[in-house]
């Protein structure tokens, strides 16, 4: 069982990489399972065809406890066996989100989630690593794999920094590496020479370059990957590549976080920032 | 019927089966040989240890604090009719009501909204309406007072607009009264929630009640773990002849008589006095640090005098009297002035024994800078000034008084210090005596210096609360556990020497 943890800036892509890239590893044959550990609760609903399914927040809520909930009203399952489940968390503004993401892991590791052995385990990660609850999926040994998904924006690339140094906080307790960057295109200047050599900075590796197409949102609109709703589709096939490249990686590291002020130097070699903007 | 013959564990443990028990359960423990155990101790009592031990940065060894919502709880329980209703987890509210229990040997009330894992992710709203509602059907108070443990304040529960909904929602009725604070332990000291509280309890009661002056003067005592403080405060106004509000009067609730009839609720501040007490002619606080936000809050909105006084020894009390005097054009009594004159006799009468003595103190910054004072008054010695809480301003304070005396050139402050860096002080820079809370009492097995129990928590002895440590007869009191401290110290140390006297 690998288990492997995806973050990213918020709005990146993350939920809808993962879900296509896990369904390409279904569709080979793996056994997958999607731990959805974000409020929004939006990390399953294109496995499952479906909005977002109940959650374990959720009905932790209406029962009062987490202790009244049964493995099988949370675990669902979808487009090629792919088990999926969504920690769910409070309405924005109140509690504590990251807490709830520790309570619904907890939860499903107690009650045997994992039990049916899954090839793979992803676990889809609300943003930035932004406090100790959704630092929780790579803490105590879980997922052992990470990858980041990015682009070439300024932001991304800084939260994939801001992430890196997450990492290399646990990468030295816990144990977990990085796999490498995914790119998902936003068709910004030389993007995939930046993200390499943004990649290379951090010590790790563009595992692949997921251009951008259309076609993502069109299978999006009718809650499906876009493996299931146009499998013959140059898109598809992407993903299809990553899969097997995830599947086969073997290059896991410990990232070295690079400064503000680096990150600022790499947009200004590759002439996307100019010196007077920086300053 | 026959007497049942119990053992007490002091003698229990000292029988042969239980001392044969403990050597062997040594083998099992993996324990230390003895003499390994000798030698690190020891070691700690060394200048190259002090170092290591003063370098420590990320943990607290015996401090001698206790977290803000213990301090918002003890000035809640000041106020008449008033139920503490706690935001946040019960064990939090357990140990405050049983420390506080433990002190005075009272009982102590207050509500928890019960907050576990589901209220953490969630927040605390339906927590506090159902608690606002269940509290408010089974004790009808006239107001609660609303405070938080950690646990809603790291996920950052909005007390004030749950408050609002709860009220809106008709849960609990118009006219009940519920000031609040957020306590979060994580911050400040226990004194910070008592500030804290009582800030939130004064700005909630008097808000618009500003009308004619009342000639009254309002008196603070502070988090104070001594109710006799409050009965001589008022003992001494109403022989000024001073009309006064004590704010956060706690000492009916735990100082109360057995009359064979429980109630839930014990003496307090009359909400009414305390929604006047905006109107009084001057505010005088009898600690500064534990009353510095609320003194600020009085300076800037209620618009009359303000002072703040810490009347321990006999210069300090002195300059509370003058002051009320000068503020009320009340003159200072021939009674108080006889007092005044027998704390100085009796400090003659004991100086052969006080004077030159060297003092290890430990405690909260107000009960610190009192007793200073008034030790070097003796002409005893501060040497080790320790205070837990990480407070320059407390030390630059301490350190001036400390310049301004001549008894005061040996004294060193730590703050962010802890018990365990005062022993290391007091093996290598040993002194004669130790004033603190009776958490001090280790300090006393492992160094031999007599302990004297002053501040908070006195867990260990019964009644120290009752007395009074502030004005002349506080003086007398305080001079009194003193000097026979230091006696029942020289006769133990004579006890079989010429010097063994029967006249001291």
């Amino acid at each position: 069982m690998r288990q492997i943890a995806v973050y990213g800036k918020g709005g990146i892509g993350k939920s809808t990489t993962t879900q296509n890239t896990v369904a390409g590893l279904a569709e080979a044959g793996y056994k997958c399972l999607i731990i959805g550990c974000d409020p929004k609760a939006d990390s399953t609903r294109l496995i499952l065809n479906k909005k977002a399914q109940a959650t374990v927040m959720d009905l932790a809520r209406e029962r009062g406890t987490v202790e009244d909930l049964e493995l099988h009203e949370v675990l669902l399952t979808g487009f090629k066996g792919i088990q999926c489940a969504e920690s769910g968390g409070p309405e924005p503004g109140v509690g504590c989100a990251g807490r709830g993401v520790i309570t619904a892991i907890n939860f499903l590791e107690e009650n045997g989630a994992y039990s049916s052995n899954p090839d793979f385990v992803f676990y889809d990660v609300l943003g930035d690593v932004v406090c100790g609850g959704f630092a929780m999926p790579i803490r105590e040994g879980k997922a052992k794999e990470i990858y980041i998904v990015t682009s070439g924006e300024m932001m991304a690339m800084y939260a994939a920094n801001n992430i890196a140094r997450g990492v290399l906080k646990y990468a030295q307790s816990g144990g977990c590496r990085l796999g490498g960057l995914i790119c998902n295109s936003r068709k910004t200047d030389k993007e995939f020479e930046l993200i390499s050599e943004l990649a290379r900075m951090l010590n790790t590796q563009m595992i692949h370059f997921v251009p951008r197409d259309n076609e993502v949102q069109r299978a999006e609109l009718r809650r499906q990957t876009v493996i299931e709703y146009a499998p013959e589709h140059a898109q598809a096939d992407e993903y299809r590549t990553l899969a097997k490249k995830i599947a086969d990686n073997k290059d896991f590291v410990i990232p070295t976080p690079i400064t503000m002020d680096e990150l600022e130097k790499l947009l200004m070699d590759f002439g996307i920032l100019d010196s007077e903007a920086a300053a | 019927m026959s007497k049942l013959k119990i053992k007490d564990h002091s003698e229990l443990f000292l029988e042969p089966e239980y001392v044969d028990l403990f050597e062997r359960k040594k083998e099992f423990e993996d324990a230390c040989p003895d003499e390994e155990v000798k030698r690190v101790l020891d070691w700690t009592k060394t200048e190259e240890y002090k170092e290591k031990n003063f370098s420590r940065k990320h943990i607290k060894i015996n401090p001698a604090k206790a977290c803000q919502p213990l301090g918002a709880l003890f000035c809640a329980c000041g106020f008449e009719n008033t139920l503490p209703f706690i935001q946040g987890a019960q064990g939090c509210a357990a140990y405050f009501r049983s420390q506080l229990n433990r002190h005075f040997k009272e009982p102590v009330q207050a509500v928890s909204t019960s907050m576990t894992e589901d209220a953490a992710v969630f927040g605390g709203l339906n927590n506090m309406t159902e608690g606002l509602e269940n509290a408010w059907s089974l004790y009808k108070p006239k107001m609660m007072a609303i405070f938080t443990t950690c646990m809603a304040e790291v996920i950052g529960d909005d007390l004030n607009s749950f408050l609002k909904g709860a009220r809106e929602k008709k849960i609990i009725p118009d006219d009940l009264l519920t000031p609040f604070a957020n306590t979060p332990s994580f911050v400040g000291t226990h004194i910070t929630g008592y500030d804290n509280m009582l800030r939130g309890i004064l700005k909630s009661l008097t808000d618009g009640k500003k009308g004619e002056p009342n000639g009254k003067v309002n008196v603070i005592p502070g988090f104070d773990g001594y109710v006799g403080n409050i009965r001589e405060v008022k003992r001494m106004l109403n022989l000024m002849g001073i009309e006064h509000t004590v704010l956060a009067d706690v000492s009916d609730q735990f100082d109360s008589p057995n009359t064979g009839t429980a109630k839930i609720y014990t003496g307090g501040t009359p909400l009414a006095d305390v929604a006047d007490s905006i109107n009084a002619l001057a505010t005088v606080s009898l600690q500064k640090y534990s009353t510095a936000k609320t003194m600020d809050y009085v300076k800037k909105t209620w618009n009359q005098e303000t002072l703040v006084a810490n009347p321990v020894g006999v210069k300090n009390t002195d300059a509370l009297l003058d002051e009320l005097s000068r503020i009320t054009g009340k003159a200072i009594p021939a009674e108080l002035e006889d007092e005044r004159g027998r704390l100085v006799d009796a400090m003659i009468d004991s100086h052969p024994y006080v004077h030159g003595k060297r003092f290890a103190l430990v405690g909260d910054q107000d009960t610190l800078l009192g007793i200073m004072s008034f030790i070097m008054e003796m002409g005893g010695e501060p040497v080790h000034v320790v205070c837990t809480a990480d407070d320059k301003a407390f030390q630059q304070e301490a350190e001036a008084l400390l310049a301004s005396s001549p008894y005061g050139a040996e004294g060193k402050v730590y703050i962010n210090a802890d018990m365990w860096h005062l022993r290391s002080l007091m093996f290598t820079e040993p002194v004669d005596l130790l004033m603190g809370s009776s958490y001090a009492k280790y300090l006393w097995r492992d160094t031999g210096t007599p302990l004297i129990r002053y501040g908070f928590p006195i867990l260990d002895r019964h009644h120290m609360h009752r007395y009074a440590t502030i004005g002349y007869q506080g003086g007398l009191n305080i001079l009194n556990w003193i000097v026979n401290t230091v006696l029942d110290e020289l006769d133990r140390k004579t006890m079989h020497t010429t010097s063994f006297d029967v006249i001291r």
